[in-house]
């Protein structure tokens, strides 16, 4: 039951920030990113376990390996771009966390246009010329 | 995994209240300079940690989702 270990955690974190918030803020802030990183890295090892199931299959259907690469890099981008712009947040600073945001959607666009080029090119190749 | 983890919370906010304490009693002994330059220490301090565990995440997440 490793979940009951992850509340344990953000429950004790929970209190030992609040203990610290009126003495010195940034060491609070400094301990909920701490936090915030274990329970990511505790995530990641799950993820990449879910992460070569999809290989496998995708090698067993036959699907190209650029499609699985690119939408895996879309989803690491989004994970860190929403980890960051949360630690952000939490401390007050919206326009940066809004601004991380902005970064993560624009380079998940870039990493995405050559599938949509490939959509395309299928599209035109269907049409009657 | 998750025993180192809960130890290193406890270091950081140990860190915290020792410096808070610190702050505390230097100012009441009315030595304010030394008193933010203890604050100042333990916040390096932690967040040297805390960076160092920052990149581990990063490397980690590369590993994972870039390394196909």
């Amino acid at each position: 039951m490793e979940i009951i270990q992850i509340v344990g955690l953000g429950l004790a974190t929970t209190i030992l920030i609040v203990v610290l918030k009126g003495k010195s803020p940034e060491i609070a802030f400094l301990l909920s990113l701490l936090v915030g990183i274990f329970i990511f890295i505790f995530l990641l090892d799950k993820i990449a376990l879910v992460i070569g199931l999809l290989e496998k299959l995708s090698i067993q259907a036959g699907v190209e390996l650029i499609f699985l690469q690119t939408i895996l890099k879309i989803i690491g981008i989004a994970y860190i771009a929403e980890f960051g712009a949360q630690i952000a947040k939490d401390s007050g600073e919206n326009s940066i966390a809004s601004k991380i945001e902005l970064a993560g959607k624009v380079l998940i666009l870039v990493l995405a246009l050559p599938i949509v080029q490939r959509v395309v090119e299928v599209v035109l190749n269907l049409l009657p010329s | 995994m998750l025993d180192t983890d809960i130890n290193q919370i406890f270091f950081i906010a140990g860190v915290g209240i020792l410096t808070a304490v610190i702050h505390s009693v230097l100012e009441a002994f009315g030595k304010k300079e030394f008193a933010n330059w203890a604050t100042l220490t333990g916040v390096v301090v932690i967040m040297l940690t805390v960076v160092s565990y920052v990149s581990d995440l990063f490397d980690k997440v590369r590993n994972v989702f870039l390394s196909h």
